[in-house]
């Protein structure tokens, strides 16, 4: 299983993997925002946790339809399916090497475009945090939203409509833990949540995507 | 070791394509399928692969016996000829050596380096036969195997089989070209699903698949993820 996480790094750093397409994103769609909404630095701080949650969420989404459709469409997902590997396992792996190559640079890019956005100074600590707990939740769903699209021609926009709303969750408590955190405010139970929901997403959708895969290959 | 086929019916897409299959084979035996296009050669093959629940019948083969080779070699054009191979040696627990003598036996030593992009439709055909033998399966499930190889390249395969059914493997093919194996061949004509028997075919159809769901592991514990996510 090791082989298949190391493989999917690779073949995301290799030309066309799409290493650093969210990455790029996400820094254009920030980047936008203050042209958008002004400079005035009160404004920006104040909708800037929301904003900075919200583009990651776009990034992650962008790189969700590769997950599956490449290796449905040149047969490795047949020839994953008949080896010793359990399904289970290649989806867990599938999301893991998303999450590194999508969800862990988000968060390293994160605190930059903070200053952008004039985050406070508080809030630089708790935007690495929610993040960190946060978009392994967004691999995980977007796997399970990949694994429920694989074989439909072209099911990128399908999987936006179907994962986006699963995403409310993790947007909701991470934005608010962000927002609560740059206030000095107490924000344990946002934090709890959003925890609770990527812990919850990584012990249970692996199964249900590894079941919706082996319905699709049929 | 054996691979025994009972009765089996399967389906395509829902509709039953064959049903009543049977044939048996032993160690060091080989079995090419014969029958026109759309009887159902690719379905079979899937369905011993375990790729989909069959509707009736039985399957009796030791647990994690069968490779399957596809239509599709599951090569990554990115990656090169050595690092495709790789991956499955790792994932079938393969070693270093045996990636070696699966290079050698099918002629890409040369072409280690190359990305698999770079490489001729034959010359990834190879690739992806070459995967089988990384397998360490006993019985080789083909579908259409020599499909772009030249006649060099087929002779090449046709040796790597009978090496593998001397070695005690099986092998079981979809195949139209004469390999010169010593083989016997199967007609799936025989078992073709008779339109005219449809409403009794359904009706076999939902037995056999609520006994195939049972087998399975259910679906339900799970529908609640939706809403904990």
């Amino acid at each position: 299983m090791i082989a298949l996480l190391v493989r999917d790094i690779r073949l995301a750093m290799r030309a066309g993997g799409g290493f650093g397409l969210g990455l790029a994103f996400f820094l254009i769609a920030v980047m936008l925002v203050p042209f958008g909404v002004g400079p005035e630095g009160g404004l920006l701080g104040t909708i800037a946790p929301g904003i900075l949650w919200i583009a990651a969420l776009l990034a992650c989404l962008l790189s969700l339809d590769r997950i599956f459709t490449l290796d449905y469409e040149d047969g490795t997902l047949d020839l994953l399916a008949t080896s010793p590997l359990p399904m289970e396992g290649v989806v867990a792996m599938k999301a893991l090497a998303h999450w590194l190559t999508t969800g862990l640079p988000l968060t390293i890019a994160a605190p930059v475009l903070g200053l952008l956005l004039n985050l406070p100074e508080s809030a630089y600590y708790w935007l690495v945090v929610t993040f960190l707990l946060g978009t392994p939740a967004l691999s995980f769903i977007g796997t399970f939203g990949a694994a429920l699209t694989v074989g439909v021609k072209r099911g990128g926009l399908l999987l936006s409509l179907l994962v986006l709303p699963l995403y409310i969750p993790s947007l909701t408590f991470g934005a608010e833990a962000l927002r609560r955190g740059a206030e000095g405010m107490a924000n344990t139970v946002p934090l709890l949540m959003l925890a609770g929901i990527t812990l919850g997403t990584i012990a249970l959708l692996p199964f249900v995507a590894a079941q919706a895969i082996r319905i699709n290959l049929r | 070791m054996e691979l025994e086929v009972a009765d089996l019916a399967c389906a395509r897409g829902g509709v039953l394509v064959l049903e009543g299959v049977n044939f048996r084979l032993e160690a060091g035996e080989a079995l090419m399928l014969r029958g026109p296009n759309g009887i159902g050669k690719t379905t079979l093959l899937r369905t011993l692969a375990g790729l989909q629940p069959p509707l009736a019948g039985r399957i009796d083969m030791p647990d994690e016996a069968l490779a399957y080779g596809a239509h599709a070699d599951g090569l990554k054009s990115t990656l090169t000829a050595l690092e495709n191979l790789r991956f499955w040696a790792r994932v079938h627990g393969a070693g270093e050596g045996e990636i070696g003598r699966a290079l050698d036996e099918f002629n890409l030593a040369d072409l280690a380096e190359r990305p698999a992009h770079s490489l001729s439709a034959g010359q990834k055909r190879r690739l992806g036969l070459a995967r089988l033998l990384l397998t360490g399966r006993a019985i080789w499930a083909l579908d259409e195997p020599t499909v772009s190889l030249d006649v060099e390249s087929v002779r090449l395969f046709a040796r790597a089989v009978e090496r593998h059914l001397a070695r005690g493997g099986m092998a079981l093919m979809a195949t139209h070209i004469d390999l010169g194996l010593a083989a016997r061949a199967l007609d799936l004509t025989p078992f073709r699903a008779d339109p005219d028997r449809a409403g009794k075919a359904g009706a076999g159809k939902d037995s056999a698949g609520g006994a195939g769901k049972a087998a399975r592991p259910p679906e339900d514990p799970f529908s609640g993820a939706e809403d904990l996510a």
